[in-house]
């Protein structure tokens, strides 16, 4: 029983990373109807912001921390308005190709900065186990918890509650009709994006907190996965988007545990193909018809 | 017998009737209409008839054969062709090429012929013969090799229709051909369908908001409105009919 | 008119067909010549099997993402079914060395071809991103089996000794592929199923209701596709020897990308020249090798920018370009 709670805590964890990226993919889908493939690599520029800030001499932890945050918050903005922008009305074949040249663009640029070697973040959360009933949890894995549920009630609660929450939804709506009341659509698409990537900063963040290390191609893997969660969990949904990320996360770690670490890939990605054959547009998901 | 035998056709979306008890009967040859106020329903009958949604409720004989719950491009083989509201043509291919998709079915050969590239010589000779003489009679041949999207708005709907007829069709459904036209070309058009009819052989099915035209080439209508029939008739009947002006024109 | 514009039309067909055949004997006489002549070194020869690999999945992917108009990032997992396949058939047979390979190349485009079926079903009812996305994943997954099954492939350290059949030694052979694999894709793209699946790409809706089963032909393009990339695969194992998962990961399908994209969407001669000098420029800029992704990144973001931009619509649509080197023309 313990080795299973175990497990189900091996999978909450990254589950929750997972989460917290599938809710910048859900956004930004959901508003840009795009898939913004270099989401995944954003995590991995927060890591290096993160990095930078922690060795920098008189940088305190909690300032490398905001730097990174905002730092891709930005990052995710220049994107947008170089690379995304100037294809608003162009066929989605040329903006999903257009994103993974981005995402390549950045590993390859940090390639040849940082080289591929990866470099080890010194560890920045100090908060101590805990056990319980024989299972010992660790301080970082329930700072990760925390983070997690404090963005997501944040996040549901900007979007539900608030006036720019509900202009944002109004423009994942009906751009056009949104634009006809007065929202200026470019700005909200420019918010998502910033708020979005400021997620996957927080995401890396975690990320290498958990697994202290941080190399160029770090975001690729745990990009697509989180990807997965989004479409799993009903791309555009956001609390899809959060159920999906630990369903994932779970999925993989009793995977791992119980059938093979090699057919991990094999069962997240045949998840998620079962997903888009039985319900293409997940579980909380709103089908879209194309009007003839 | 009629070509085209409705009966009782309904649809729902969600708890929204869009179509519902809609009758009708078109016999072979003949140029129908079908009128009504936006949003009353008419493209939603096209889309029941060549298999875009399948019908709640209903039947629908072609030929007095059923067509209910076969797959589009079935519906197009069985011999319904249409064009669309909004213009559908294959933006990167010719004019010449478009039509000659309508040719597909008519036209066949192997995959390994294709490879070899014999004997489809002939049969792609025989192809692009058959569909100039189709273009020629929309006055399209000179336009042969252009990208039909360079086409102006004009000569694309009448592409559309070229390429709707190379399929052969027993009847054609025609959504708005005028749409966006002006008088002269409205008048040209109308001679074309009229044209279309008598050298196709074709029995032809129309939404139009055009009074000129409607009341001009079509020898039956069927007025819609909030998704069923509200009258059906000779052209001077039905437009003179008072429910008919009210439902145009509001109280 | 109308009879005048066929003949033409059929004589135009007669006259292309015999280009066609001049430029394959050119083609053949061109490689003979610079292979005899010692004009290639020894490193130059090699990458002729490179470059013909290249070609092959730059034409195949072509089929899928230019002309079906689908986006497939999984066209390195087909390959990798065509090279396990076909390595796993020489291998075991003991036979004359043209029998094994015709079956190793048999088998390799077969079980290929049976995976895009595979692929092909669940493709059905998904188009644009999320079909893009079924074809990444199902990338993943031959990787992830290829580890797996360790018994038959080998695992992570994957399979060797190889018999090198189709290296530079044997450059006939290879080049007689790839005539082969674009002559047979480029009939096939300008017959009645090409133009089937160029018209699901511009209108699917338009398409069906043409009586064109879109359903068919987008399977048709997958299963085509792959059993070319399963070929291709079959070179590159029998060229270097040794094959791995990890070889025909999701940077490999990203590379095949590029040259498409590059090369341009639905040109097979666009995804043909792209593909010589995309892999024949970084072996001669061996020293920014680094800078090499970092380059095909800009250059595809650049390529997609400038493809839907109001510049090239003056440019190559409104024929201004056009207009500017005929004008030179008459000048000189």
């Amino acid at each position: 029983m313990n080795g299973f709670i175990e497990q189900f805590l091996n999978g909450l964890i990254p589950g929750s990373i997972y989460a917290l990226i599938a809710l910048g993919y859900t956004m930004v889908y959901g508003i840009a109807k795009m898939i913004n493939f270099a989401h995944g690599d954003i995590i991995m520029v927060g890591a290096y912001i993160l990095l930078l800030g922690l060795n920098a001499a008189g940088v305190p932890t909690w300032l490398a921390i905001l730097l990174s945050i905002v730092g891709c918050g930005i990052l995710g903005v220049v994107i947008e308005k170089v690379a995304y922008k100037p294809l608003r009305n162009a066929p989605s074949l040329a903006v999903l190709i257009t994103a993974i040249g981005v995402s390549y663009f950045l590993q390859n640029l940090f390639l040849v900065i940082f080289s591929s070697q990866g470099k080890s973040v010194p560890k920045f959360i100090h908060v101590s186990d805990f056990t319980v009933g024989g299972v010992t949890v660790s301080g970082n894995m329930i700072v990760i918890l925390v983070v997690t549920i404090i963005v997501m009630i944040a996040l549901t609660y900007f979007i539900n509650k608030t006036k720019l929450g509900s202009a944002l939804r109004a423009v994942s709506e009906d751009k056009g009709a949104a634009s006809l009341m007065g929202i200026n659509a470019n700005r909200m698409i420019s918010m998502t994006f910033a708020i979005g990537s400021a997620l996957a900063g927080v995401a890396g963040i975690l990320w290498v907190s958990m697994y202290d290390k941080a190399y160029p191609t770090l975001g690729a893997i745990p990009g697509i996965k989180a990807f997965v969660a989004a479409v799993i969990g009903g791309i555009g949904s956001v609390p899809g988007a959060m159920i999906g990320g630990i369903a994932l996360g779970i999925v993989e770690s009793f995977t791992k545990a119980y059938i093979s670490g090699e057919l991990v890939d094999a069962f997240v990605f045949g998840l998620l193909i079962i997903v888009l054959i039985f319900k293409p547009t997940g579980i909380l998901g709103r089908k879209r018809i194309e009007k003839v | 017998m009629a070509l085209l035998e409705v009966k009782n056709l309904g649809i729902s979306f969600g708890g929204l009737r869009a179509v519902d008890n809609f009758n009708i009967s078109i016999k072979q040859g003949q140029l129908y209409g079908l009128i009504g106020p936006n949003g009353a329903g008419k493209t939603t009958i096209f889309n029941l008839l060549t298999g875009v949604y399948r019908p709640t409720d209903g039947s629908i004989l072609l030929d007095g054969k059923s067509i209910v719950g076969q797959s589009i491009h079935k519906i197009s083989q069985e011999g319904i062709a249409r064009t669309f509201q909004n213009i559908r043509l294959f933006g990167k291919m010719t004019v010449l090429e478009n039509v000659k998709v309508g040719l597909h079915n008519e036209y066949k050969y192997s995959l390994l012929a294709s490879i070899l590239q014999y004997p489809t010589i002939k049969k792609e000779a025989e192809m692009n013969e058959r569909a100039m003489e189709i273009l020629k009679v929309f006055g399209l041949e000179e336009d042969a090799k252009l990208l039909a999207s360079n086409l102006p708005y004009g000569q694309q709907r009448k592409l559309e229709i070229a390429r709707a007829l190379a399929t052969n069709p027993k009847l054609l459904l025609l959504d708005e051909p005028a749409a966006g036209m002006n008088p002269n070309e409205t008048l040209e058009l109308m001679d074309t369908i009229r044209l279309v009819r008598d050298q196709f052989n074709v029995t032809i099915l129309l939404i139009e908001h055009d009074m000129k035209l409607v009341s001009g080439i079509c020898e039956e209508l069927t007025v819609l409105n909030f998704g069923t029939v509200l009258a059906q008739g000779k052209p001077e009947v039905v437009l003179n009919d008072p429910k008919v002006v009210t439902a145009y024109l509001g109280e | 008119m109308a009879n005048e514009f066929v003949k033409k039309k059929s004589g135009e067909v007669k006259k292309a067909s015999i280009k066609k055949l001049i430029v394959i004997a050119l083609v053949y006489v061109g490689v003979i010549v610079l292979v005899n002549s010692g004009i290639l070194g020894y490193q130059y020869r090699n990458l002729l099997v490179s470059v013909s690999v290249n070609i092959i999945m730059a034409v195949s992917l072509n089929l899928v993402t230019g002309f079906l108009g689908e986006l497939s990032l999984g066209h390195a997992g087909f390959m990798a079914i065509g090279a396990y396949t076909g390595s796993l058939i020489t291998l075991h047979l003991e036979l004359p060395m043209w029998l094994e390979i015709i079956a190793g190349l048999a088998g390799a485009g077969v079980m290929a071809a049976i995976f895009g079926l595979i692929i092909g079903i669940p493709v059905l009812r998904l188009h644009g991103d999320y079909l893009a996305i079924v074809t990444l994943a199902f990338g993943q997954i031959i990787a992830s089996i290829l580890n797996y099954a360790k018994s038959i492939t080998g695992g992570a350290s994957g399979l060797s000794n190889i018999p090198e059949y189709t290296t530079s030694k044997h450059y006939i052979l290879v080049i007689t592929l790839v005539i082969l694999s674009v002559v047979i894709i480029s009939n096939i793209m300008k017959s009645r199923y090409g133009r089937a699946i160029t018209a699901v790409r511009d209108n699917y809706i338009a398409a069906e209701a043409t009586g064109v089963s879109i359903r068919n032909y987008k399977i048709f393009a997958f299963v085509v596709g792959a059993f070319f990339a399963g070929i291709a695969g079959f070179i590159f194992a029998h060229n270097v020897g040794i094959i791995k998962p990890n070889k025909f990961d999701f940077n490999m399908s990203i590379n095949i990308l590029v040259i498409v994209v590059l090369g341009g969407m639905g040109s097979i001669r666009g995804s043909i020249i792209a593909a010589i000098i995309l892999t024949v420029l970084p072996e001669m800029l061996r020293d920014i090798q680094d800078y090499r992704m970092l380059m095909y990144a800009v250059l595809l973001i650049a390529a997609m920018l400038f493809n839907n931009s109001k510049l090239r619509k003056h440019l190559v649509d409104d024929g201004a370009l056009k207009k500017l080197f005929t004008r030179k023309k008459k000048e000189a």
